[in-house]
């Protein structure tokens, strides 16, 4: 399936079909991210619940540095 | 100790964490300065390029309370959207509002940064908003009830330090809740002077981070913040056009 991540267009297999799967697939399971997916916010203990589905546009955020 | 909201801080010195060459340079840094509140921003991750490493990954947060900021929102509700993101990392639910109205002078839109102080109030967030030092829109977004009041020493970035300490007396005197003076700041002696005018803490990064040896810059402003502190409350001399003497003027020995 076509997901848009962070603004870049990805071909992610099929059975990513929850956000926990992605992140996993993405290597970024222990990583502090913060998702939103198609405008919503989600906190980490949705992730496993959040689906995914082709067509959604995913972002992956995190704290970096700043004044 | 300084409140802010549901927080009590014994130091009065808040960091930045952006512009470090190296990690290392970073936590030393960071360690010298006695912080116990680091800022960051919040930014897509770099998925799918490994070059770039989270600077954070290897540094121990638990001491520290995190203030996330909005920089990089050109208006309240990028600035919104940017908290909760912030937020839901289920790190900390303070935050530091900026949304920046000029590319210029990195001046804050005073509009949307009052729009977005008031949205986050109602989501319940607590709410340190990034102003320049405009006497009257301080004390607007005091009523709408923020939680902690950053006034500009000068624009972000310049170590200009305070360009108008008269603004900010004004701003500091009708302040109920604290008053963190950010941005601006070039050297330990523009954290004094604002600490000395009465602020209760200082927020600053380049200052810092640019610094030649950044830890003994960090340990330098720990310093300034709290001799400044301390000489505020001391209460100073009236200044004087005519010279006093500190030496009894009788009692001289003379041939």
């Amino acid at each position: 399936m076509k997901l848009t991540i962070n603004g870049i267009e990805k071909q992610v297999p099929a059975d990513l079909n929850t956000v926990s799967r992605l992140l996993t697939h993405l290597e970024l399971g222990e990583k502090k991210a913060v998702i939103e997916r198609n405008g919503k916010i989600l906190r980490k203990d949705e992730h496993e619940q959040e689906p995914v589905a082709s067509g959604d546009t995913i972002e992956i955020v995190h704290f970096v540095g700043g004044g | 100790m300084l409140t802010i909201g549901p927080y009590t801080f014994s130091s009065r010195l808040f960091l930045g964490t952006g512009k470090y060459k190296t990690a290392e340079e970073q936590e030393k840094a960071v360690r010298a300065s006695e912080t116990e509140v680091l800022t960051f921003a919040v930014r897509r991750m770099n998925i799918f390029d490994d070059s770039q490493p989270d600077p954070f990954e290897n540094m121990d947060l638990s001491g520290f309370k995190l203030l996330p900021n909005t920089a990089g929102a050109k208006n309240a509700e990028e600035a919104v959207r940017i908290a909760k993101m912030a937020k839901a990392a289920d790190m900390c639910d303070m935050v530091k509002v900026e949304v920046i109205g000029c590319n210029k002078t990195l001046l804050p839109d005073p509009v949307e940064t009052l729009r977005a102080s008031e949205q986050l109030l109602e989501e319940g967030f607590t709410v340190l908003t990034y102003t320049s030092d405009d006497v009257v829109l301080a004390r607007r977004l005091q009523d709408l009830g923020i939680h902690a009041i950053m006034p500009g020493a000068a624009p972000i970035g310049t170590g200009l330090g305070i360009i108008n300490p008269y603004n900010l007396q004004h701003i500091i005197e009708q302040a109920e809740v604290p008053v963190i003076v950010d941005a601006g700041i070039g050297s330990p002696k523009d954290a004094c002077y604002s600490m000395e005018l009465g602020a209760d803490g200082v927020l600053l990064n380049t200052a810092v981070s640019d610094a030649s040896n950044p830890a003994k810059m960090a340990e330098a402003m720990k310093y300034a913040v709290k001799a400044g502190r301390l000489g505020g409350e001391a209460g100073r001399i009236e200044k004087k056009f005519y010279a006093a003497a500190s030496s009894p003027t009788e009692g001289l020995s003379r041939v």
